[in-house]
């Protein structure tokens, strides 16, 4: 039945085709209809088309491989899986009602087309929603090791004096990294002032507060001096309406100052030097 | 009743985007930069509040218009455990999580209005307005 199918849709292919264009057509919110030229689309079809009916033949052999190839080549087509599902459900749609037009599908063996039909599509749908969810988890995994490269270094700038310069949100995670790579990196580099920079931090409420002022104690045990620098006005008036205590710290609004500062408490200076 | 909004808290980065759109829906009703963020830090408390107490909630975001003021309402709803002493928690400093316990006078005194409605065992909503001047 499946290559009777096979054939049906190999002969057909062109109305089969135009068809489901025009279904596609009416109800995709996709711009793939609306932007790519006829030529682009027409290919596009074709190839669907095809890897629809590859599914269909049979030999168990390297059904396994060949639904994996599928799937892969449709996720590569950069559907989003709505628009995916939806291609799916038209081709069927399509292919079912011009069986049943010429009288190849009827009442009396119906139930057995239904059945073939299912056997089709399903591990196909299966197989599409696996590998998409897939290659989400591998974005996110790798996006997460690369934000966490990015999260929390400690830069030497001067003898004695590392800054850290904080971008982005921070929660828990972050929060434990910083601390982390901040320790860490005092007793590597021998820092005496630790300059923490939350130029970048979009929103510093309570909790972050919390983790800063936690970090600030804890270089402070280790023989250092935490200086918390970048303040916006912005953030600064809300600190002071959330009513955090940051007294015990010494605060900057740049970074530039801050290092000043740091240079100071390590008896030096920047000074300009005067030309002969 | 005007536009609506809302993100479910589930994890901790619902809380990233819940203060995202509020930040979106502040600027978009036309809040300057220091009070976006104000708002955005309410919201924040607010969601980490649900995060840690209730597990999973509610923010809603709602604009408003009254006598040709504008502003925005911020609704935190949980079916948490409740808040059973509500005076308590307003104090500044009392936490049961060794946070500030800075969250909530503070969300207080960032917006305009704060309303508490807590029934233990039920759940909270808390409300808290904040207008254009």
């Amino acid at each position: 039945m499946n290559k009777l199918m096979a054939t049906f849709i190999q002969d057909n292919l062109e109305e089969i085709i135009s068809r489901w264009q025009e279904l596609m057509k009416d109800d995709s919110e996709e711009r793939f209809f609306q932007i790519m030229s006829q030529d682009v689309i027409d290919k596009t079809s074709r190839e669907f088309a095809e890897l629809m009916i590859s599914n269909l033949y049979e030999g168990e052999t390297n059904y396994e491989n060949r639904l994996k190839d599928f799937t892969n080549k449709v996720v590569r087509f950069g559907w989003s899986i709505s628009f995916v599902m939806k291609a799916i459900t038209h081709f069927t749609t399509v292919v079912y009602t011009m069986l049943e037009e010429n009288g190849t599908i009827r009442e009396e063996n119906m139930k057995e087309y239904v059945m073939t039909f299912a056997a089709w599509i399903t591990p196909m749908r299966d197989g599409i929603v696996e590998t998409y969810a897939k290659t989400w988890e591998r974005t996110v995994q790798l996006q997460k090791i690369a934000l966490q490269e990015l999260s929390a270094s400690l830069i030497p700038v001067f003898d004695k004096i590392s800054v850290m310069p904080l971008v982005g949100t921070i929660d828990t995670e972050r929060a434990k990294l910083i601390m982390e790579n901040l320790l860490e990196g005092v007793v590597k580099h021998r820092a005496e002032v630790v300059l923490l920079d939350i130029t970048g931090v979009p929103v510093v409420d309570t909790m972050v507060a919390h983790h800063i002022i936690q970090a600030a104690d804890a270089v402070r045990l280790v023989g250092a001096k935490c200086m918390l620098v970048g303040i916006r006005p912005e953030i600064a008036q809300t600190i002071v309406t959330l009513g955090i205590n940051l007294k015990d710290f010494t605060t900057t609004s740049t970074l530039q100052r801050g290092v000043e500062q740091a240079l100071a408490w390590t008896n030096r200076q920047i000074v300009e030097v005067e030309e002969d | 009743m005007g536009y609506q909004s809302s993100v479910e808290i589930l994890t901790e980065w619902d809380i990233v985007a819940a203060r995202q759109l509020g930040r979106n829906e502040a600027k978009e009703v036309g809040f300057g930069t220091v009070d976006q963020a104000r708002i955005t830090t309410a919201i924040s408390e607010l969601a980490r509040n649900i995060y840690l107490y209730a597990g999973k909630g509610k923010i809603e975001i709602e604009r408003i218009t009254e006598g040709g003021l504008f502003g925005i309402i911020i609704i935190a709803s949980d079916e948490g455990p409740g808040i059973p002493d509500v005076r308590k928690v307003m104090e500044d400093g009392f936490s049961t999580s060794g946070g500030l316990g800075a969250g909530m006078p503070g969300v207080k005194r960032l917006m305009d209005d704060f309303k508490v409605e807590t029934v233990l065992g039920e759940g909270t909503v808390i409300k808290a307005t904040k207008w254009i001047r």
